[in-house]
């Protein structure tokens, strides 16, 4: 049972006025289609607290949890799917340098990214790679007081407007077994050596930049390592862990808003002399979407609860975004569908919440990744 | 024993079509898709070379060929990434209209522009109150003397820029029964009081100029009429068979390129342990499920087009074909995207444009909760 308490509803009260006051339907498609970044509306989100709330208040934060976290990304994705999950990853991967850098590191960057001064992009995958990171072509090596990188990355987001990137590297060539030999190292975007590529139109979110990224001899401090040598595979899965519970929270808020829409439309929507809400086949919908988002939603919120209590498991985390994700796949389509030739329209936005539902159930683990960790967890690996 | 049977005239007409898409269209989709639009000239090359119409009679220009024709033309725009070009609905749901019920007159007008495709035709159903129910249409055409003047708005009219004429469903507000009152009209583009509105902005179909058109107090000859006054419910209904079925095989023709292009990335993409993707279990029964999907979606659209050429009344199979067909090829396309990942959401590559196009498959031409409400009226439940 998931009561909010005080500060939690008090914080959900907040981002839903924040939304309403600021998302604009018009604006939003604008910033899609030229594909432009939504500054002031990211600032203000800064401003009054939603980008870093579990952060520790000395890195300009609020000192509160990933439930928290999960309630402010729920709210904006539910008024708008695309602006909402632009926001919610304004500090993506920044959780890597909250949970394992050290104090110069957090004190240097985390509060920029609270006060709205930074974007952060999470530099993980590569092109000849898959999304499981097991083989990491990107290196680093030491050289007196540098790390010196050579690789690329794709995949990332907020690629060309990022002021850092936390980048996963091959650190030891020669460990036994590759995924021990990896590190993570923060980057600055101007350091020298470093492109971005821009990888076009993607399915949605388009505001939100995604780029490839292309190392030719950057050199960063030694102590821009994230934790420890060596466990950068581990701790990039350990934020994972934490950050598929935030893509679970998008997913719930964007099936929310979806599903408000359509329940809108079907009671004033007429067809045949009456709303097409007195259909049973329509209110049977209603009845289906309201499963999906009601049982993603407790998933999603015991998810962030576990983590907070430090008991999150990644098997759980993994089947919180499986849930969470294709529910928000479900319930947006329903709604597409509801609508009819309307849903299909750019200018009804719900077919853009349909289109970022599915990068929602696509990106940082899909199916098969996720379902191996699962089953790994369960099982335990058999020859 | 093959379903279909294609004569060397079929498998050489496929052939030619094929180059000639190789050619005309395929180097240029992606180019539409950004413009929103294809240009008008490729419409004239298609006829030019035979591609439209062909199952308009020899007297008209037309090949005078049977509905296989269709197939293979529908079959080969599956595979060229746009839908600007929408040639199986200009031929095979629009001009059918033009062709059965319009008057020697009218044909003789227009079917060898349809043919030749100086004349790109669309069809006016759907209203902004009216898309389901057709017994809910608000457009009015009102005699008067030897003109009948069309006043009302209609939307998501594909075609409906570059259309250079329209069949129009319209009532007669004296007539009480909402179905008598239905007549269809051809509207020539240009004509005073029909206005094209702006193109409409979609999640698919980027290259499809989808429009509302707005009919204000313009006047036609009656002589534009098609068929009998107060028939154009039967008209639309009679008609529907074949859109449906056209329907259902560009959902099973797009369902197969999708799979063709989906197998041969799961081959080269490699996973983690540097392993293709298809050596992954899960990654192969995803696949055999889509191409069994597809198995069954082709036995069942090939003999539904050898009913359809053998004229049977197939109502409720093509009505299942549509909504089946529809939620398949959507099934295919989605499951695809979540075996590629974040390769999925990279519009550079087909498939996510495939996803988004597949989507609509299952609202228009009757959304598929109008085909299950047709059915079990058919099935007497």
């Amino acid at each position: 049972m998931f009561e909010f308490d005080k500060s939690q509803q008090q914080i959900q009260k907040a981002v839903k006025a924040f939304a309403k006051g600021e998302f604009d339907k018009e604006q939003i498609q604008e910033f899609e289609k030229n594909r432009e970044y939504p500054i002031q509306i990211w600032k203000k989100a800064a401003e009054l607290g939603f980008i870093g709330i579990h952060y520790p208040e000395q890195f300009s934060g609020a000192n509160l949890g990933i439930f928290e976290n999960v309630i402010v990304a729920e709210e904006l994705c539910r008024k708008d799917s695309s602006m909402g999950i632009t926001i919610t990853m304004a500090g993506y991967a920044s959780e890597c340098i909250l949970r394992f850098g050290s104090d110069e590191l957090k004190s240097k960057y985390l509060p920029k990214i609270a006060e709205g001064e930074s974007l952060s992009g999470g530099a993980f995958i590569e092109p000849d790679s898959n999304s499981d990171l097991c083989r990491i072509f990107t290196t680093a090596v030491k050289k007196g007081d540098s790390w010196v990188i050579n690789g690329k990355k794709t995949f990332v987001l907020n690629g060309s407007s990022a002021d850092f990137y936390i980048v996963l590297c091959q650190t030891d060539p020669n460990a036994s077994i590759p995924i021990n030999g990896t590190s993570l190292i923060l980057v600055d975007a101007k350091t020298d050596g470093l492109s971005t590529a821009d990888q076009g139109t993607k399915l949605g979110t388009n505001m939100m930049s995604m780029t490839d990224l292309k190392f030719e001899n950057v050199k960063v401090p030694v102590t821009n390592l994230i934790g420890e040598e060596g466990k950068g595979y581990d701790n990039v899965q350990k934020f994972f862990t934490e950050s598929r519970i935030l893509f679970a929270a998008q997913a719930i808020g964007t099936a929310q808003g979806a599903y408000e829409r359509a329940l809108e439309y079907i009671k004033g929507r007429e067809q045949f002399n009456r709303p097409i809400a007195a259909f049973q086949s329509v209110r049977h919908k209603i009845a289906d979407m309201c499963i999906k988002i009601e049982s993603a939603k407790l998933l999603t919120y015991e998810s962030a609860q576990r983590f907070d209590n430090g008991k999150l498991d990644p098997k759980f985390s993994a089947l919180t975004k499986i849930a969470a994700t294709n529910a928000a796949m479900e319930v947006t389509n329903e709604a597409v569908q509801l609508l009819g030739g309307y849903g299909y329209m750019t200018e009804y936005e719900i077919e853009h919440f349909y289109r970022d539902a599915k990068v929602l159930q696509i990106r940082e683990g899909n199916f098969t990744v996720l379902k191996d960790i699962i089953a790994n967890t369960t099982i335990g690996k058999l020859k | 024993m093959d379903i279909l049977r294609y004569t060397e005239q079929h498998n050489d007409f496929r052939q030619r079509l094929r180059n000639f898409l190789a050619e005309e269209v395929k180097p240029y989709s992606d180019q539409w898709e950004k413009d929103h639009i294809v240009p008008r000239e490729i419409w004239n090359k298609m006829g030019k070379n035979g591609f439209l119409c062909t199952s308009v009679s020899k007297e008209y220009g037309g090949l005078g060929g049977d509905f296989l024709y269709s197939a293979i033309v529908c079959e080969e725009m599956a595979a060229t990434g746009q839908t600007g070009l929408a040639a199986p609905l200009h031929s095979d749901v629009v001009v059918p209209y033009l062709d059965e019920y319009g008057s020697v007159e009218l044909k003789k007008k227009y079917l060898p522009g349809c043919v030749s495709g100086e004349v790109v035709t669309a069809v006016a159903m759907t209203e902004p109150g009216a898309g389901s129910d057709l017994s809910s249409l608000q457009t009015t055409a009102i005699e008067d003397g030897d003109e009948v003047v069309i006043s009302g708005s209609k939307t998501f009219i594909s075609n409906g820029i570059l259309c250079d004429i329209v069949i129009v469903a319209a009532k007669d507000p004296a007539v009480q029964d909402p179905y008598q009152a239905l007549s269809l009209y051809v509207v020539e583009a240009g004509t005073p009081g029909f206005d094209k509105g702006k193109q409409l902005e979609k999640m698919g179909w980027h290259s499809q100029d989808t429009a509302e058109l707005f009919f204000n107090n313009c006047r036609i000859p009656k002589t534009n009429l098609l068929g009998e006054k107060g028939y154009g419910f039967l008209m639309l209904m009679g008609k529907l068979q074949q859109e449906r079925l056209v329907c259902s095989m560009g959902a099973l023709y797009g369902a197969e390129v999708c799979l063709k292009q989906i197998v041969a990335y799961c081959k080269t993409k490699k996973d983690g342990t540097g392993k293709p993707l298809s050596k992954s279990q899960a990654v192969q029964f995803a696949l055999v499920e889509m191409a069994a999907d597809i198995k069954i979606g082709r036995t069942f659209v090939d003999k539904l087009i050898a009913d359809h050429i053998e004229k049977k009344d197939i109502k409720t199979e093509t009505s299942m074909a549509k909504f089946w067909t529809t939620e398949m090829t959507n099934r295919v396309l989605g499951k695809s995207l979540e075996i590629m990942g974040e390769d999925g959401m990279v519009e550079a590559n087909l498939i996510p444009r495939g996803w988004r196009d597949a989507r609509v498959t299952s609202i228009f031409a009757g959304t598929n909760e109008i085909m299950k409400f047709i059915i079990s009226k058919l099935m007497q439940l």
